[in-house]
């Protein structure tokens, strides 16, 4: 267990286990769904979408938290491709099931939960450090303050 | 989950290694879903081909190789044998004939002759294509499918009534070596219920017009469920083809209910079924003319390329697009590719279309399109398209300007060799 900073806030969700698995990263939030195919380059793991509001940031080795998966059925293929270049989110929390981003979850092999007990785009801000154990279907939120 | 005999034997090995890998991947996708069992499929369309430049280095090893990683999610490379169900290949980046046309490494068009022998000894039929159901893929309604490519998933729910989700290259792959998909999502009767409602208060009567209906519904709905009123006019394939391209792609729609038009909605309390019917979202004028511009993602006027056939042209657009083209010749610093399934384009050739096209400086391509291929005519700056999806996509993935318009414009443009189009 690591000792939060003095100025630190911990909070816990708890949810369902998508895919298992353990990743602590720094998180990276959106409240617009995401697309695969025509909406993330594959080689450098960031979004290209136009008018998204991730444009052009990069979710490699970070908790991507949104709201889940919409476009081209693409959608597992480009995550898969994204984590055999390395360039994968290190854990996905997200609030809408869908079989895209399931099977995306599935085969990126990257921790995953959903339906959490606490509005997560309230609770986590990008930059804040999360800790997502997938089996457990928790995520621990460290927010430092200031 | 829980499996049948025959499904857990088919975990356990009883039919071959590709045939357990396949079992294990639909457990764990299942599982993700939360999904109670699997269902049986014998209708599965997917994307098997291997010829992008991200798959070269693993087809050295074999499409074996290339099968196991990217449509079974195995690690170890297990040898596919012959699919399990009717299973066909949707589009892919290379149309062999135009390869040269299209910019394609001579080495990948190579790599694409190989795999599409791999794939058709293996009973996936190559039909090329994002419009399964133009080219004699016709699902019944209440059909249990495994279909990729979101514009063909929505209209195999709305239009023909047959269930699918929107599948990926892996569970496709899972599926066709299978014959099961997880019971989830479209293939419950209980979650084809509409849950918005659209008022649409303008008429929607040519392809543009529903191309942006769709657009717009897709933003506003997400990947909910809408059910529509107020549409004056009957659609036909080619409209609610592109409709439900532009829906799926703005957003995750994967199915949508016409009351009197698409089959599980005889009227609007069908539609809704157990579900109250909402507040409408309106899409009236200022909607629509919001709608328009929004997928207007360009400033210069002057057009290097013109891309119609997303999704793929019916046989009536192709006449349409020779009706327009006869006679007439395409800018000379313009480009014009029209794509359509192989199947149609025979037809065209045919009656003569595809000359008249070609005569008039166009390309006439099958089994691709520019945002799969990401290949466009060399030096693009400035593009125009009749396809909601195509205008919303190839400006992301092509770093170029994009233009929207009706075909009307489009071709008028590519002779012009400037977007004359106005936001209507």
């Amino acid at each position: 267990m690591s000792v939060p900073a003095p100025n630190s806030e911990v909070i816990t969700l708890r949810g369902r286990k998508v895919v298992g698995g353990k990743a602590r990263a720094e998180a990276i939030v959106t409240t617009q769904t995401i697309s695969g195919w025509g909406g993330i380059n594959e080689r450098e793991g960031s979004v290209i979408e136009l008018h998204h509001d991730l444009h052009g940031q990069s979710f490699a080795g970070k908790v991507l938290v949104f709201p889940g998966a919409k476009g081209s059925s693409g959608w597992s293929a480009y995550f898969h491709m994204c984590r055999l270049n390395g360039v994968a989110p290190a854990a996905m929390i997200f609030t809408r099931m869908t079989t895209k981003i399931a099977l995306g979850a599935v085969v990126a092999r990257v921790p995953a939960v959903t339906d959490l007990d606490e509005d997560v785009f309230k609770l986590i801000r990008t930059g804040d450090l999360v800790e997502v154990d997938g089996d457990a279907g928790t995520v621990i939120v460290t927010r430092i303050s200031g | 989950m829980q499996l049948s005999g025959e499904e857990a034997a088919m975990r356990d090995g009883a039919q071959g290694e590709a045939v357990a890998r396949a079992m294990d991947l639909l457990i764990r996708y299942g599982e993700a879903l939360g999904a109670e069992k699997l269902v049986k499929t014998r209708n599965v369309a997917g994307a098997f081909n291997a010829s992008t430049p991200s798959v070269v280095h693993m087809a050295q090893d074999g499409f074996d190789r290339v099968f196991s990683e990217l449509n079974l999610d195995s690690d170890d490379v297990v040898a596919i044998p012959h699919m399990a169900v009717p299973t066909c290949q949707l589009i892919t980046g290379i149309d062999l004939d135009n390869s040269e046309t299209q910019g394609v490494d001579p080495a990948l068009a190579d790599l694409q002759r190989r795999s599409e022998e791999y794939l058709g000894r293996r009973g996936i039929n190559l039909a090329c294509t994002c419009t399964p159901y133009q080219v004699g893929n016709v699902p019944v309604r209440g059909e249990h499918c495994a279909w990729m490519e979101s514009s063909a998933v929505i209209y195999c729910n709305s239009v023909l009534g047959a269930r699918t989700n929107v599948e990926g290259k892996e569970s496709t792959g899972a599926a066709g070596l299978t014959g099961r998909i997880p019971y989830w999502g479209m293939h419950l009767a209980e979650n084809r219920y509409a849950n918005r409602l659209v008022q649409v208060e303008v008429d929607v009567d040519d392809m543009a017009d529903w191309g942006v209906l769709g657009y717009f519904t897709g933003f506003a709905v997400e990947e909910n469920k809408p059910a529509f009123r107020g549409l004056s006019r009957q659609p036909d394939l080619m409209k609610l083809k592109h409709f439900g391209a532009a829906a799926a792609s703005s957003g995750g729609v994967e199915l949508y209910h016409m009351p009197g038009i698409t089959p599980e909605a005889p009227t609007l309390a069908e539609a809704f079924g157990t579900n109250a019917i909402p507040e409408p979202i309106v899409y009236g004028a200022a909607e629509r003319k919001r709608t328009w511009e929004r997928l207007q993602n360009a400033s210069d006027r002057k057009l290097d390329f013109v891309m119609l056939g997303c999704p793929h042209n019916s046989i009536e657009q192709m006449s349409l697009v020779a009706e327009l083209l006869e006679g007439r010749r395409i800018h000379a610093d313009t480009a014009l590719w029209v794509h359509t399934p192989r199947a149609i384009r025979q037809i065209a050739d045919r009656s003569g279309y595809t000359r008249i096209i070609e005569a008039a400086g166009g390309v006439v391509m099958s089994d691709t399109c520019p945002a799969i291929s990401r290949k466009l005519p060399k030096g693009v700056r400035v593009i125009a398209t009749d396809s909601a999806k195509q205008a919303h996509y190839l400006p992301a993935i092509a770093k170029v300007q994009g233009w929207f318009g009706s075909v009307n414009q489009c071709v008028e443009s590519a002779i012009a060799g400037e977007w004359l189009g106005v936001v209507q």
